[in-house]
């Protein structure tokens, strides 16, 4: 398999820094030992063995492992037709690691929105700022530990978060439960339940940290 | 009456040049701003979006003229962000369905199949799909395309000043949509595929409706090409403005018509095909140029194979069973359920459980109108996944607009925008 035989090129100069090349269904995945040295095996996969398309780059919240970060690309060549997917891990105390930038152009919204979603640095990056929240948004919401409910931010005369105004009611989702019986309850009285109640009250209270009260976004006073 | 053609001089030649004036200038050496002061003008700041009616959604982007040329672009996106991947590791892989139908919102369909696909991988059964449920969901993919061409076309000739194509276009979408009501019993949000199939078959004289489909839409399509493929105000409009050059194009990753029109032969249907695209003939084009013209040129080409592959899987269509038949993968009918022991444990494991996906990760993409809409799927095992992230073809294509825009006028934004055809809810996720 070319995939393959490309995946063990890449072994063969870098050593022990790469894996062995890993199968699951009928794609090869390599990680990368140290996250330090991406963009170099990049650029080296770019140059040298034809990887000139970034397909993409995510990461994955490894919560509770150490390391906490996995960042992942995938390589694609139009000339030989062969996707390899490159994997090197992050630990949470780093949450850094160089820019690909400089071998990928495509890589600069990619990076961006990882940094955005996971808060994962990219070193060199030219213009590394928020891209789908705004800019001053407190929170990295694809991490785990973030609630699928959201928080209540604020950011005076700019914007803000509060939850939905049906937040409880009968037929409205409760995100975050454990299962899928404790997030859509299909019938239920709102206040005599209470595990919903509590988380309620709990969001309630969120929504008074921040603002120093529990209404909506209409009665926000202007400072 | 004697025609004139439209001189071409040698394309290569042309997009060499064109890209030469492009490129960003040399800095003026120092001293050189006080020798020239009224030449230098001052720099204006113009905000265009979120809500403009050529950025087909919500995009913003701040402009930076000197006159009337854009020295610096910057596009600010995020304003239909939804959190989809966040949403997607809360629930089964069957439930995350409907929110595939407000990535690309004007290709609904083609999401619903490139997600099934892409489940149907990370379990294992995507060889074993019954070839009518491959068919269908061809036909599904073909008509999306159209649909989603249909439009682009359209609101891009709008935008230039043509009123009357988007009126014809989207008078042509009407039937698609009415096809896929009958098909899917919604006319937007289809939700039609199913992890290991489709919701339900075809129902009866929808093939007929189809065909009746095809040769109308066939007239339409050039009629359009009537009215814009050698308009002289059109194609001066879109001629050699917005030029992407084959190396930049991969480079900012590119794909779909945008790559193509750029002269990149490659389309994920011929590469790597998926479904039964392997067994049906069609072709693949290409644009020589890169430019808003060669974009336009290719998206009408591709309806027109796309009218091609419909007939050939309308003439092929096979008979059979739409879903494997496999009851911890697909809900068993509902006769079975309430008769038998193991398909009602089937139906309540499959609700509250979802599919049991094995531990691993795989990337599928698949060939939409935008370009490659790809699903990378990290599971941990059992019914949700771990991570899931979308590939967004609209998000890539338009990262590209920062390097695009400078040098242009103000006024070649919207064929630009237009040309380039993408979509927020897919951008924003």
């Amino acid at each position: 398999m070319p995939t393959r035989e490309l995946a063990q090129q890449l072994k063969t100069r870098f050593g022990d820094l790469i894996s062995d090349p890993a199968e699951f269904r009928g794609e090869i995945t390599v990680t990368l030992a140290d996250a330090n040295s991406i963009a170099e095996v990049c650029a080296h996969a770019k140059k040298e063995m034809g990887f000139d398309y970034l397909v993409d780059v995510s990461s994955v919240d490894n919560y509770g492992n150490d390391p906490r970060w996995t960042v992942v690309y995938h390589l694609y060549g139009y000339g030989h037709h062969c996707h390899l997917r490159l994997k090197t891990d992050v630990s949470e105390e780093v949450s850094e690691l160089p820019t690909v930038t400089g071998v990928w152009r495509t890589a600069d919204w990619h990076e961006r929105e990882i940094y955005d979603m996971m808060g994962i640095r990219f070193r060199g990056h030219p213009d590394l700022r928020r891209i789908l929240m705004w800019e001053g948004y407190p929170y990295f919401p694809l991490r785990k530990d973030f609630p699928l409910a959201g928080k209540p931010t604020v950011l005076p005369e700019i914007a803000f978060t509060f939850s939905a105004p049906l937040d409880g009611g009968p037929f409205v989702t409760i995100a975050g439960g454990k299962d899928s019986t404790a997030r859509e309850p299909r019938v239920r009285v709102p206040e005599s339940d209470d595990v919903e109640l509590t988380a309620r009250l709990e969001r309630r209270q969120d929504i008074k940290d921040v603002h120093g009260h529990s209404h909506g976004p209409g009665t926000v006073k202007k400072k | 009456m004697a025609t004139q053609e439209i001189q071409v001089p040698d394309t290569a030649a042309r997009s060499a040049a064109l890209l030469e004036n492009i490129a960003p200038s040399p800095p003026l050496p120092a001293g050189a701003h006080e020798e020239l002061p009224d030449l230098q003008g001052e720099k204006m700041v113009l905000n265009m979006g979120p809500s403009h009616p050529a950025t087909h959604g919500v995009l913003r982007i701040v402009l930076e003229l000197d006159g009337e040329i854009i020295t610096k672009a910057t596009p600010d996106i995020g304003y239909l962000h939804r959190g989809d991947e966040k949403i997607a590791e809360n629930m089964t892989y069957t439930q995350f369905i409907p929110y595939t139908d407000r990535l690309d919102y004007l290709a609904p369909l083609a999401n619903n199949v490139a997600y099934a696909l892409a489940v149907e991988k990370l379990l294992g059964i995507d060889r074993e799909l019954p070839e009518r449920c491959q068919y269908i969901r061809v036909i599904c993919c073909e008509l999306a395309r159209i649909s989603a061409h249909l439009l682009g076309l359209g609101s891009m000739a709008m935008d230039v000043g043509a009123l009357t194509v988007f009126l014809f276009t989207f008078t042509e979408r009407e039937t698609i949509y009415n096809l896929i009501e009958a098909l899917t019993g919604a006319r937007f949000t289809t939700s039609y595929t199913r992890i290991g199939g489709v919701a339900r078959d075809l129902p009866p004289g929808w093939v007929e409706q189809c065909r009746k489909f095809l040769g109308e839409v066939v007239i339409n399509i050039d009629e359009t090409e009537k009215l814009l493929t050698r308009n002289k105000i059109f194609v001066d409009r879109m001629r050699d403005i917005g030029v992407i050059s084959r190396e930049m194009a991969i480079d900012y990753g590119l794909t779909g018509p945008n790559l193509r029109g750029s002269g990149v032969d490659f389309d994920l249907r011929k590469a790597h095909p998926y479904l039964v695209y392997d067994q049906l003939t069609f072709e693949v084009p290409t644009g020589s140029v890169g430019d808003c013209y060669d974009r336009y040129l290719v998206r009408i080409e591709e309806m027109r194979q796309s009218v091609h592959l419909l007939r050939q899987c309308l003439d092929k269509l096979p008979g059979g069973p739409v879903n494997v038949p496999d009851g911890k993968t697909v809900l068993p009918s509902k006769y079975k359920v309430l008769t038998r022991m193991e398909e009602l444990i089937h139906q309540f494991m499959l609700v509250t459980e979802g599919v049991n996906a094995p531990k691993g990760e795989i990337y599928f993409a698949a060939e939409n109108p935008k370009g490659e809409l790809g699903f990378y799927i990290n599971s941990q095992g059992g019914g949700t996944p771990h991570r899931l992230k979308i590939r967004a073809p609209s998000f890539v294509n338009l990262s590209i607009l920062p390097f695009l825009m400078p040098g242009h006028m103000i006024s070649d934004t919207v064929a630009i925008f237009g040309s380039l055809d993408f979509v927020m809810g897919e951008c924003d996720r």
